[in-house]
């Protein structure tokens, strides 16, 4: 992906509501043709950073480059950006190709250039027909596409997405993500893209920008993101994720020997970890095997099988720790005979799959 | 069939309370108007009565320059009633809808609390505004604008003046009301869509707050039709509105038959406006929904 020219820069962004920094210095760069993910719990001022793009918001501070030019005081109209609202705000008083033309017709353009382009836009959004119904006549599914084809009419440099489908049931959801995925790659236009359902972004996204607080916790692939967080809160807010507390007992050259309830365990090092701190371990919950005979791995924790929850393929069984941290595994129901609520299992991961981290939960809230 | 019942008898109940309005509107607005498109068609009687034959003279006679010339008057300061408040009101409505809630809350005051006082006091305040010693007059001649006090009081200028005063709240209730539950987002969306904020104003917010535009031009202009007593008290004599007509036969002449058919006249054009209003998507209920927030919102 970096190796795309840089589209779009936020340096040094933030801004205040009266006393409240709903963005707190914000660095970005988005690539052109890629789909980033603006990830995060609601408030955490991922809608302000997508309406100080769109020019409906002026920072307090930093500013926004776009193709290297200096946006940040231009008006929304004069930005080649365009924002698929999050309950779409289709101008009720026009029917559905009106609302389609209604960029081009604020731009001056020739009726034969509307009706033309007005037609492959409800082509692309598969709404041929539709044009002449009236929003309120539509389902939530097709004003949602009204919405897409209304701001991608005037092919703009990146198109910014609000939540749009977080008013949709799970299965037209399901199916609209795939086709706005299909879309953005066909098209070849930018998406920025907000939600804060992190399979959608994992799904969706070429990277994401995990928020909180007005900042980026962490930004990278999907694959990064999922697979190396770099603190608790990032571990935690995506995927179902154990949050083992434990002590960094000996770093050695590329490990680190982790105490855990009387285990030593040994992790992959980073070179900020100090020997004696307090670390959390992640391990998905996917990623941790459960076995009632002593595995030989390394990474290796015996407790007590407390719980046990059938849910069809996949059952998810709690195991209690020596030290009462309780360690949840996800694991296939195939031949998981013989574990019953009270027996001694043993939960074992291979090492990669361990990443150590900080605890950042609290903080920023 | 026992819940049937229970119903039942809880909607009658219901209806029951609807009964002594539906008795006082029956007595006092369906009677008396019948009684009144009754006597339009009757002859005049001895002194202040009205007797048979029944006749269609009165009717005839209204067909006529005279009446005819008043009847355009009075539209035709309707109209610029309701154009003016238009024009003014909006703005001022929008302003109101976009206010902070504290500053809004006074300013809905200003608008209301005059409204508590009689309006006939509020008319004679017009009356020494506009007199050839009044504050406007000394004003401008303090200003050196004018040589000698302006004829102000007493012309179509002043009639007009005192309509709009009387009935801009009408105006900017309904607007204020419609600009208030506007969706902003729609706003943002025609910006971003490349539309100037006058562009936006035009294509969006205008169309979507026309409900309460169109309920604010008939509410101004119905009651302007058959206001007599501002033209009576700030218009010259000459000035012979709809409404001073029916005042001049009922208690000058003592024609209860005339003055009768005159009502009806009115009442027949008015009911035209509603109906033309009804058509094009008006509600009755943005009327009531303006009345609750009148009561509520100044507390």
């Amino acid at each position: 992906m970096s190796d795309r020219p840089v589209l779009l820069s936020l340096r040094g962004l933030r801004k205040t509501f009266d006393t409240q920094e709903a963005v707190s210095g914000l660095d970005l760069e988005v690539f052109a043709g890629e789909f980033l993910t603006l990830l995060g719990p609601s408030g955490c001022g991922k809608t302000t950073t997508l309406r100080i793009i769109a020019g409906l918001e002026m920072p307090s501070a930093g500013s926004v480059l776009l193709d290297g030019q200096d946006i940040t005081a231009l008006a929304p109209e004069k930005r080649a950006v365009n924002t698929v609202f999050q309950n779409y705000a289709l101008f009720p008083h026009m029917n559905v190709a009106k609302n389609i033309a209604y960029g081009l017709r604020m731009r001056g353009a020739g009726k034969e250039e509307i009706a033309r382009k007005t037609a492959e836009m409800l082509e692309l959004v598969q709404l041929t027909g539709y044009g002449k119904r009236m929003p309120g006549q539509l389902s939530g599914g097709q004003r949602q596409r009204v919405a897409i084809a209304r701001s991608l009419i005037l092919s703009p440099r990146i198109l910014l997405l609000d939540e749009p489908l977080g008013a949709l049931d799970l299965q037209l959801r399901r199916q609209m993500q795939v086709e706005l995925k299909r879309m953005q790659q066909k098209l070849g236009i930018t998406f920025i893209y907000i939600t804060h359902d992190q399979e959608e972004a994992l799904l969706m996204s070429d990277r994401v920008a995990l928020m909180r607080g007005g900042r980026f916790v962490q930004v990278g692939t999907p694959l990064e993101l999922y697979e190396h967080p770099q603190t608790a809160f990032a571990a935690s807010f995506i995927g179902e994720t154990n949050l083992i507390a434990g002590r960094a007992a000996a770093v050695k050259e590329g490990e680190v020997l982790l105490d855990i309830a009387g285990f030593s365990l040994p992790c992959e090092s980073f070179d900020w970890i100090t020997p004696g701190e307090e670390l959390l371990l992640c391990v998905r919950a996917q990623r941790m095997h459960l076995s009632t005979e002593p595995v030989n791995a390394p990474c290796r924790l015996k407790g007590e099988l407390v719980e046990n929850h059938y849910a069809g393929g996949e059952r998810t069984s709690l195991v209690r720790l020596p030290d009462g941290q309780t360690v949840r595994v996800r694991h296939s129901t195939e031949n998981d005979a013989g574990l019953a609520p009270g027996s001694e299992v043993f939960c074992w991961w291979n090492m990669p799959s361990g990443v150590l981290v900080r605890d950042d939960r609290e903080e920023g809230q | 069939m026992a819940v049937h019942h229970i119903e039942g008898k809880a909607k009658r109940g219901r209806e029951a309370l609807a009964l002594p309005m539906a008795v006082y509107a029956a007595l006092f607005v369906g009677l008396s108007l019948l009684y009144i498109i009754g006597l339009s068609f009757l002859n005049r009687g001895e002194g202040f009565s009205a007797s048979p034959p029944v006749t269609a003279d009165n009717y005839l006679r209204i067909i006529s320059p005279l009446y005819l010339r008043s009847l355009l008057l009075s539209l035709r300061l309707a109209a610029l009633t309701a154009l003016f408040c238009l024009l003014l009101g909006y703005p001022f409505a929008y302003f109101l809808a976009k206010a902070r809630p504290k500053a809004r809350a006074w300013l809905l005051m200003l608008l209301i609390v005059p409204f508590w006082t009689n309006a006939l006091i509020r008319i004679y305040g017009w009356k020494i505004l506009f007199s050839a010693s009044g504050p406007v007059n000394s004003a401008l001649l303090s200003l050196g604008l004018i040589g000698r006090p302006l004829k102000l009081l007493y012309t179509d200028f002043a009639v007009l003046v005192g309509m709009i005063y009387a009935m801009i709240p009408f105006m900017v209730l309904p607007v204020y009301s419609s600009v208030e539950r506007m969706d902003w987002a729609m706003v943002e969306a025609s910006r971003d869509l490349g539309a100037s904020p006058l562009k936006a104003f035009l294509t969006v917010t205008v169309p979507m707050t026309l409900p309460g535009v169109l309920a604010g031009l008939v509410l101004t202009f119905i009651p302007s039709v058959g206001l007599f007593f501002l033209s009576d008290l700030l218009g010259g004599s000459n000035t012979m509105l709809w409404g001073n007509m029916v005042h001049n036969e009922l208690l000058k002449s003592r024609d209860l038959p005339f003055a009768a058919a005159l009502s009806v006249v009115l009442l027949t054009l008015t009911g035209l406006v509603i109906l033309i209003y009804r058509r094009m998507g008006g509600k009755a209920e943005s009327m009531v929904f303006l009345g609750r927030r009148f009561i509520f919102e100044t507390q």
